[in-house]
């Protein structure tokens, strides 16, 4: 849920990146937070269990620059991916703006990506969102990786609504901006929509 | 669904006073107002002094962590969270539903006095809130409140552009 401040003109808008555990949704962030410049972004925050998975979320504040003089601000959340944390899930897609699905294109793990992808559905239903209504974009991360699936086959699975979707190799970069712009974009049109 | 929070000039203004007379008051250090989704609004005190951004994404896990648990036990809230440090100490109180309200205080001041005012500024910050909501409505239906009703694709791919 945005939240437009006159007063400070700036407005503030969350990003959520869902998947299955182990998809690289952390890496994500992490590559967008090496690569900003330090004016642009906050902290990196990452509430992690001692072995780095993700046990609350990890949130990145992100300024894009200024639109028509106010200020935008981006709060990058991740969910923690693993099957068990789903009360946690449920609670960061609180005011939710808009969700970039990371899915990992392993082939043992298109089960996993399906079943993320139905719980997101889920999760955001239960915050009052609908996934077809949400401005949502797809990634295939772990492109480089050779069990990876067909970008075809993977769509055929995991296409939603004609979302953008972006191939990616996150520790690299590859892919990983093209779909936070991807995602910002669509927020704002949503915005202007509004 | 809740629509987006709108806030101007004259509400900011007000809130932020309350802020600093609840902080005098409560002889607390700093005092702030971030909304459930962790987005900072309002401060008062020593708030350079902090990463304000990463407080208010935290405070609003911690508040949202804690409603989780509330509702497993079937209680609809628990509405104050307190945590005491050697040195400084958190109160985290739910205002109006949908604001928290953080105090940070050391040994000049107490729990129970922080409590006390908490209360009575809560009070008055919920009745901006309400304002708040109506004037939001308000405008709405005349105009598009969005300052991004006329923004372009330009304006867009400007941001993006390095």
């Amino acid at each position: 849920m945005s939240f437009i401040n006159y007063a400070a003109r700036e407005i503030n808008v969350k990003i959520v990146y869902y998947g299955p555990g182990l998809c690289g949704k952390t890496t994500n962030l992490q590559y967008i937070y090496e690569r900003s410049n330090p004016q642009q972004k906050g902290r990196l925050i990452s509430l992690a269990t001692e072995t780095d998975r993700t046990l609350f979320f990890d949130f990145l504040p992100l300024d894009l620059g200024t639109v028509r003089g106010f200020k935008t601000r981006f709060h990058l959340y991740t969910v923690p991916g693993q099957v068990f944390y789903d009360a946690s899930r449920k609670l960061i897609l609180k005011g939710v703006d808009g969700v970039v699905f990371v899915a990992d294109s392993q082939e043992a793990r298109m089960d996993a990506n399906v079943e993320s992808l139905r719980n997101l559905e889920d999760n955001l239903r239960e915050n009052g969102f609908e996934l077809k209504a949400i401005p949502y974009v797809l990634q295939f991360n772990k492109r480089d990786l050779p069990t990876a699936v067909s970008v075809d086959e993977m769509y055929r699975l995991l296409n939603y609504k004609g979302e953008p979707t972006y191939e990616a190799i996150a520790p690299q970069g590859m892919g990983v901006f093209e779909t936070l712009k991807a995602v910002a974009k669509q927020v704002l049109y949503e915005l202007r929509r509004k | 669904m809740d629509a987006g929070l709108v806030m101007y000039e004259e509400e900011f203004d007000r809130i932020t006073s309350i802020l600093n007379r609840l902080r005098v008051e409560s002889s607390a250090n700093i005092v702030f107002l971030v909304d459930k989704n962790g987005q900072q609004i309002a401060g008062a005190g020593e708030i350079d002094r902090v990463d304000t951004t990463s407080l208010a994404s935290l405070t609003a896990g911690n508040v949202a962590a804690t409603d989780g648990l509330a509702k497993l036990i079937g209680e609809k809230e628990f509405s104050i969270l307190f945590h005491e440090g050697k040195k400084d100490n958190i109160h985290i109180s739910i205002v109006g539903q949908r604001l928290i309200l953080v105090v940070i205080f050391d040994e000049r001041s107490s729990l129970g006095l922080v409590r006390l005012r908490v209360r009575k500024a809560a009070a008055e910050i919920e009745r901006v809130l309400t304002q708040m909501e109506a004037k939001a409505k308000e405008v709405g239906a005349m105009e598009a409140a969005s300052p991004f009703a006329e923004i372009t694709d330009e304006d867009i791919d400007a941001l993006f552009s390095e």
